[in-house]
C-alpha cells in the first residue's frame, strides 16, 4: 500500500517537473531595471500584456534611474528605464548604440501649506525659483501677493521643503528652475541630488508631502500622481508664454506637444518650460533604454512586439494611473524609432 | 573587588576543591589519543571562525578603500574637513555628515545611559520580581520594533509635537543659548536625538540587566553586612562590579545609534550644515548614503558616498577605542583607590 502511494507521488513529481520544463522552453523572460516613477504603470502593462501574450514574461526591478543606467550599460538587463535622458558621456560608455524610447510623461507639482490660502495658489515660475533660492522669504511678499488678489497671505517665513533622496523628480524640478532663473543655473544647476541653498529634506514624495502637511507656511514639490492621489493643494504656475496653467494630465501632454517642432531624433530633450497656451512648465519624459542592435534574436523580437503594443494599447492605461500619455505626433515618431531596432 | 579578604579566600578554597574533582573526572572519561585529536579539531575550528571575522573586515575595508579611491585621490584630507557637498559641481566634503552622526549619537547616549541603567537597576535590585520581569519584557519588546516604524512615528507624531509644543517653549525660555536658536521646524537634530534615545534604551537596558544579575550575591551581602543602605550597596558594590559590562552595553548602543539610517533620515531634516542649535536640521553619514546612493550615477559621487562609509567605520572604531581607554583608566584608578 505504502509503496503504491510512493510510486504515485514520484510519478506526479516527475510529471510536474517535465511540465514546468516544457513551459520554460517556450517562454521568453525579459529582464529590465530602472526608474521607480513609472513602475506602477509598467507593472500594469506587463500583467495586461501577459494576458495577450502569455509566452513573454517580464521581470522589472525598480531600483532607480541611476541603477537602470548602470545595469543596461553593463548589459545585465535587456532594457533599462530612466526618468532622465542619458548624457553624452553616459551614452559613450555603453558598449552599443542605446535608444531612448519615451513611454509616458510625468509632471512635478508645487504643493504648499499656507493657512488661509485657497487651492490653486498662483505663482510665477520666477517666484518659485526665488523661493527655492531663499530670495523670497515671506508669504506676503508683494511678488506673490500681487498675483493673488483677495487672498490674505500671512506675514510668515516660507519654509522650503525638498527631496533628500536622489530622484528623477528632483532632476526635473531643478531642470525647470535652471530654465527660469539664470542665478539658479549658475549657483545650483540640475541633477538627481543638488546642493540646496535653503530648506529641509524629506525622503521620498511621502517625506516631502508629510513635512509640508505638518508644517504651516511651507512649500514643497512632489510628483503629480502623488499629489492627485493624496489631494494635495497644487500651485497654478504662469508658464513662459505668459499663461496660467494648472497641473493636470492634459497640460502635461501639452508640454510634449509644444516640444514636437524641435524634438531631436533621440528624444533627449527636456520638456520643462515648453511654449504653448496649455503647456505645464514642469514635465518630463520617462524612457526605456534599449540597444538598437539586439544580441538575442528572440528577446529582441519579443521586446519590439511589446513596444508596439505599449504604444498602441498601453497608452490608454496611462491616464487612469495619472501618467500623461504621449501626444499623437510624438507617438508617430516613437513608432518609427521602434522600427529601427535590429534583431 | 576583593575588598573582603575572608570572602575571597573562601571562594578560592571552594574553587580549588571543585577544580580537582572535575579534572580527575575528566581524565577518567577521556582516552588520551581521542582527546588530542578532538582538541586539535576544536582548536582549528575556533581559529578558523575567529579569522573569518578578521578576513571579512579586511575584505570590507579593502573593497571600500578601492571603491573610494577616486575621491581619496581628488580631495585627500579636505574630504574630511570640507563642508560643501555639491553633486552637480562634483565637490564633496563630509564634515557636516560626520558632525551630525557624532553629535546625534553621543547626545542620544548621554540621555539614554542614565535612563537605561536606572531601569536595569530598578528591574534587578528594587522591583518585586514579577513586576520587574514585566518591565524588562516590555523594554525588550521595544528593541524588536522595526526602525521604519520609529521613523514614521517620529515624523507623524513626535515632530509635530516638537514643533508646536517643545521647540517654541525652548525658544521662548532658552533662546538666548546658542543651542536653542532658530525657527521651530519639528524635524531637527533634537528629533533625531530623541528617536535614537528611544531606540538604544532597550539595548543598553537589557544588557545592563544581565550584567547586574551576574554580580555575585555575596557582593551585595557583604556591603549590607558593613552597614550600607540599599543605595550605597548599589553604588559601591553592584555598579563598580558591572562597570565594564555596562560600558560594553553603551558601546553596543552607540553602534546602533551611529549606524541607524531609516528612522534618523525621516526626522533629522537632511540638511548638511554644522550648527550648534539642536533645533536646526542636520544630516548623518548613513542617511546621505541611503538617500543618494541609488541615483548616484557619476563615478565621483558614488566614490564620495563610499568614502563616507569608510569614515563611518573609522569614526565607530575611534569612539570604541576611546571608550575602552576610558574604561581602562577608570579601572586603574579604581584599583589604586582600593589599594589605599
Amino acid at each position: 500500500m505504502f509503496n503504491v502511494v510512493r510510486k504515485a507521488i514520484t510519478l506526479l513529481a516527475l510529471l510536474a517537473t517535465t511540465a514546468v520544463a516544457g513551459q520554460a522552453g517556450a517562454e521568453t523572460l525579459i529582464n529590465g531595471a530602472g526608474a521607480t516613477f513609472p513602475y506602477p504603470l509598467y507593472s500594469k502593462w506587463f500583467s495586461e500584456y501577459a494576458k495577450i501574450n502569455p509566452s513573454v514574461k517580464f521581470n522589472y526591478q525598480s531600483i532607480g534611474s541611476g541603477g537602470g543606467i548602470k545595469q543596461i550599460t553593463a548589459q545585465t538587463v535587456d532594457f533599462g528605464a530612466s526618468d532622465k535622458p542619458l548624457s553624452d558621456a553616459e551614452l559613450a560608455a555603453a558598449p552599443g548604440k542605446l535608444l531612448h524610447i519615451p513611454t509616458v510623461m510625468g509632471a512635478v507639482v508645487v504643493t504648499y501649506n499656507v493657512p488661509g490660502a485657497p487651492k490653486g495658489l498662483k505663482l510665477k515660475v520666477e517666484d518659485v525659483a526665488d523661493i527655492y533660492l531663499g530670495k523670497i522669504t515671506k508669504w506676503n511678499d508683494p511678488r506673490i501677493a500681487d498675483d493673488n488678489p483677495g487672498v490674505r497671505l500671512p506675514n510668515a517665513p516660507i519654509i522650503v521643503v525638498h527631496r533628500s533622496d536622489g530622484s528623477g523628480t528632483t532632476a526635473i524640478f531643478t531642470d525647470f528652475l535652471r530654465g527660469v532663473s539664470s542665478e539658479w543655473a549658475h549657483k545650483v544647476g540640475t541633477g538627481t541630488s543638488v546642493r540646496w541653498p535653503v530648506g529641509l529634506g524629506g525622503k521620498g514624495n511621502e517625506g516631502v508631502a508629510g513635512q509640508v502637511k505638518t508644517t504651516a507656511n511651507s512649500i514643497g514639490y512632489v510628483e503629480l500622481a502623488y499629489a492627485f492621489e493624496n489631494k494635495l493643494p497644487c500651485a497654478t504656475l504662469k508658464n513662459k508664454s505668459g499663461y496660467w496653467v494648472e497641473p493636470s494630465i492634459q497640460s502635461t501632454s501639452a508640454a510634449a506637444a509644444g516640444a514636437v517642432k524641435h524634438m531631436p531624433a533621440d528624444y533627449r530633450i527636456s520638456l520643462v518650460n515648453q511654449p504653448g497656451k496649455n503647456a505645464y512648465p514642469i514635465a518630463g519624459f520617462t524612457y526605456l533604454l534599449i540597444y538598437q542592435q539586439q544580441k538575442n534574436r528572440e528577446t529582441g523580437r519579443r521586446l519590439v512586439e511589446f513596444l508596439n503594443w505599449e504604444l498602441e494599447k498601453g497608452q490608454k492605461m496611462a491616464a487612469p494611473l495619472l501618467y500623461a500619455p504621449l501626444p499623437e505626433n510624438v507617438k508617430k515618431m516613437v513608432g518609427k524609432t521602434i522600427k529601427t531596432i535590429k534583431y | 573587588m576583593n575588598s573582603n579578604p575572608a570572602e575571597a579566600s573562601i571562594n578560592r578554597a571552594s574553587g580549588k576543591r571543585e577544580d580537582t574533582v572535575s579534572t580527575e573526572a575528566a581524565f577518567r572519561r577521556l582516552k588520551p589519543e581521542r582527546g588530542v585529536s578532538g582538541d586539535f579539531i576544536f582548536k582549528g575550528v575556533t581559529v578558523l571562525f575567529a579569522f573569518s571575522i578578521l578576513v571579512i573586515i579586511a575584505v570590507m575595508v579593502v573593497e571600500m578603500v578601492d571603491q573610494s579611491l577616486p575621491t581619496i585621490r581628488k580631495f585627500g584630507w579636505s574630504f574630511v574637513s570640507g563642508r560643501e557637498w555639491d553633486p552637480v559641481q562634483e565637490s564633496f566634503g563630509a564634515l557636516p555628515y560626520i558632525w551630525g552622526s557624532v553629535v546625534s549619537s553621543i547626545l542620544a547616549l548621554l540621555l539614554a545611559t542614565p535612563l537605561s541603567v536606572g531601569t536595569a537597576i530598578f528591574v534587578t535590585e528594587i522591583a518585586p520580581k514579577r513586576f520587574g520581569a514585566v518591565v524588562a519584557a516590555l523594554v525588550e519588546l521595544l528593541a524588536s520594533v522595526p526602525s521604519v516604524i520609529y521613523g514614521l512615528w517620529g515624523v507623524l507624531v513626535m515632530a509635530p509635537w516638537l514643533q508646536q509644543t517643545v521647540q517654541p517653549y525652548l525658544i521662548d525660555h532658552f533662546g538666548f543659548l546658542p543651542f536653542f536658536e532658530g525657527a521651530p521646524y519639528g524635524v531637527s537634530m533634537l528629533a533625531a536625538v530623541f528617536i535614537l534615545m528611544i531606540m538604544v534604551v532597550p539595548i543598553i537596558t537589557s544588557i545592563t540587566k544581565e550584567v547586574l544579575l551576574a554580580v555575585p550575591q555575596s557582593q551585595r551581602e557583604a556591603a549590607i553586612a558593613l552597614g550600607a543602605t540599599r543605595w550605597e550597596m548599589i553604588r559601591m558594590a553592584v555598579l563598580p562590579y558591572g562597570r565594564s559590562g555596562i560600558l560594553g552595553a553603551v558601546i553596543l548602543g552607540l553602534g546602533r545609534a551611529i549606524g541607524e539610517t531609516m528612522a534618523v533620515t525621516m526626522v533629522i531634516g537632511n540638511t548638511p550644515q554644522i550648527s550648534l542649535s539642536l533645533l536646526s536640521p542636520a544630516y548623518t553619514m548613513p542617511s546621505v548614503i541611503a538617500n543618494e546612493f541609488a541615483e548616484a550615477s557619476s563615478a565621483l559621487h558614488g566614490a564620495a558616498l563610499m568614502e563616507i562609509g569608510l569614515i563611518l567605520l573609522a569614526v565607530t572604531l575611534v569612539i570604541n577605542v576611546l571608550a575602552r581607554l576610558l574604561l581602562w583608566g577608570m579601572t586603574r584608578r579604581g584599583a589604586r583607590g582600593g589599594a589605599k
